[in-house]
């Protein structure tokens, strides 16, 4: 175990290292001048150009200017925002719960209709409740997340009136932030009625942000429970006499469990880039929304070290499914 | 000697024909797949003849019929079917154009992929060794990203405009393709008809494009399919972010963007075209899934 531990480890390394050379280059190697890009239309002088390409380091060979980067980096220095001059890092602490809490509810809410609603397809495989279920992910999973947003917010915050459009609390509440999930501070501090204000300004962007990801997931668990219920042990099971439901729930699902879990890992990808979307319609302060203002404001420090973040975080993500796919099939780990 | 090697094409193509048969007999079979496929012919009927099918013309301004609603609305008028927008432009005329978009997006786009996916996918399996590796790093850094955040920041800094946003969503799909080939390849080259062409004199190029591309393409194909929609999503996406085709242009994405600040005043100009997006990735779907169903030994006997 340890073994396939450190050999997972040692292979993010190449792949960790040109994350960075990406997300160095993205701003130094691509055409276009730097300084001349932060300074935006209006332009700069020439002395004050000459100041600040000394001051950034751009007068120096690119590798340098990697390594320094690099140094940097390992230091926790990942520059600061042109626009705030608040520290990228911190910056990003920040904002980051909030992207979390809306990730976490999503995935929730994903796994407990998409496995359920999986389940059912492939134990009534044929029926019209597969077809209609089927039907329905297929949506889903063809849905244009930004549109399938603007239309919520059209039937239930306008027709209905039932959900605030955006942010993540009513600004009629307001207290000591402890531990950035707005849903535990509101429960923290005891106000009435904060816990309900924050649940309803997370529900539509939560169901937005799931969309996908069920339907991925309601997909993967039909075909990973039907491949399992045509297994001699299913069937061995049946003869034994045992209940239905005993044999899909237990024998087959636990069998099924791993493509999903694999599925559910990696939707980890799809939800930050799902974010970008999802924030940025429900004016969500994540850093989805972080990234887009950033990018349009051309604070490239944030940009640059907000894909360098993502990254890295979709990375150890992905180091931990493999490593828990590890834990449950033994065949992966002795591969 | 020609009666002898006479025959051998026309065996080709009774077997193309058989083989294409058995190809629609999996495909029909599945009836989203059908419906997928007639609701991608009339698309691609729309898209090439917008001209003729589109009422007005997609930029052009009626300046005095702002936001006027569909004709089943009240105040509905009969010269908008799928009433106008915010400066009067007729919506049904530019969803119509809009298809032109969308559908000319994803075929740059998976064909650029496809393309460069493939190519690259081929060497990295027939060489193996460091070509191989460095090549698969590179892959799995960009596959370390979001997509649409490394398209989304590729095109911040190229410039915002529909062909930047070409060029980058088909950078970040590419991956997929040189992952899938280079797969297909090592399972093909160690094949007894691989050897024997290359016993034969083949030389690599002949042997990675003639004899080993075509056993590799089912699951390229279908990854093709799939990418389609990715693309379309994309680029529409970018669009509404102001990243992707530019004002006026009748994309869908960018007409989202632009109908957002009247969407408590005029339902239609943000459900319409999302509607066409969501219909026309829905139609490639299913599609796929037929293509899957279809190309895919291994399902087709379960």
């Amino acid at each position: 175990m340890i073994g396939f531990l450190l050999k997972r480890i040692l292979l993010l390394i190449p792949t960790f290292i040109g994350i960075t050379i990406v997300s160095f280059g993205f701003v130094r190697v691509l055409p276009g001048d730097p300084v001349l890009l932060m300074a935006g239309e209006r332009g700069i002088s020439e002395e004050r150009y000459a100041a600040l390409l000394s001051e950034f380091g751009y007068d120096r060979p690119i590798w340098q200017q990697y390594l320094e980067y690099l140094n940097n980096l390992v230091h926790g220095d990942f520059g600061n925002s042109l626009v705030t001059k608040q520290p990228v890092l911190s910056e990003f602490f920040t904002l980051f719960p909030a992207t979390v809490e809306l990730a976490f509810c999503a995935i929730i809410l994903a796994i407990f209709i998409g496995i359920p609603a999986g389940i059912i397809a492939a134990t009534k495989r044929g029926t019209f409740i597969d077809q209609s279920i089927m039907g329905t992910a297929l949506v889903g999973y063809s849905m244009p997340i930004f549109w399938w947003g603007l239309l919520l917010i059209i039937v239930f915050s306008g027709t209905l009136g039932w959900t605030p459009v955006s942010g993540r609390i009513s600004l009629l509440y307001f207290f000591e932030q402890k531990t950035g999930f707005m849903l535990i501070d509101s429960l923290l501090s005891g106000q009435k009625g904060a816990f309900g204000s924050a649940v309803q300004h997370l529900i539509l962007p939560t169901i937005v942000l799931a969309t996908i990801p069920l339907a991925v997931i309601a997909r993967q668990t039909r075909s990973a429970m039907l491949e399992v219920l045509g297994e001699d042990y299913v069937r061995t099971a049946r003869a034994k006499g045992l209940a239905s439901r005993r044999v899909v729930g237990v024998h087959a699902l636990r069998n099924a469990m791993i493509p999903v879990i694999t599925v559910i890992g990696l939707s980890v990808g799809t939800l930050l880039a799902g974010a970008i979307l999802t924030e940025t319609i429900f004016s969500w302060p994540g850093i989805g929304k972080w990234m887009i203002d950033s990018i349009s404001r051309r604070d490239y420090p944030v940009v640059q070290s907000g894909l360098l973040l993502i990254a890295a975080i979709i990375m150890i993500v992905n180091l931990l499914v493999d490593i828990t796919y590890g834990l449950i099939n033994p065949r992966i780990r002795h591969q | 000697m020609s009666d002898i090697t006479n025959p051998t094409p026309k065996k080709e193509t009774s077997m193309r024909r058989r083989m294409l048969a058995e190809f629609w007999f999996y495909f029909s079979e599945n009836k989203g797949a059908v419906l997928g496929l007639a609701l991608m012919v009339i698309l691609i009927f729309i898209a090439v003849f917008a001209p003729i099918v589109a009422p007005h013309d997609p930029i052009q301004q009626y300046r005095d019929a702002l936001l006027v609603p569909p004709v089943w609305e009240d105040g509905g008028d009969w010269r908008f079917l799928l009433g106008t927008d915010a400066v009067g432009r007729d919506m049904l005329s530019r969803l119509i154009y809009g298809a032109r978009f969308s559908l000319f997006i994803g075929v740059v786009v998976v064909g650029l992929a496809l393309l460069g996916g493939v190519t690259v996918g081929l060497i990295a399996g027939y060489y193996r060794g460091a070509v191989d590796t460095v090549i698969m790093r590179m892959m799995d850094v960009i596959l370390a990203f979001p997509s649409l955040l490394l398209a989304l920041v590729m095109v911040a800094i190229l410039g915002p405009g529909l062909l930047n946003a070409m060029i980058a969503i088909a950078i970040v799909l590419q991956p997929h393709f040189v992952r899938l080939t280079r797969a297909a390849v090592l399972n093909e080259l160690n094949r007894d008809y691989v050897t024997s062409a290359r016993v034969a004199g083949a030389s690599p190029f002949y042997l990675m494009t003639r004899t080993i591309l075509p056993n590799c393409l089912g699951p390229v194909i279908v990854q093709a399919t799939l990418s389609f929609s990715n693309a379309i999503l994309d680029a529409a996406a970018l669009g509404f972010l102001g990243m992707g085709a530019q004002a006026p242009t009748p994309e869908w994405g960018t007409m989202l963007a632009e109908a957002r600040e009247f969407i408590s005043r005029a339902w239609w100009v943000v459900t319409f075209p999302g509607l066409a997006i969501l219909i026309t990735v829905l139609a490639i779907n299913l599609m796929g899934d037929g293509l899957r169903d279809a190309l895919d030994p291994k399902l087709k006997r379960s």
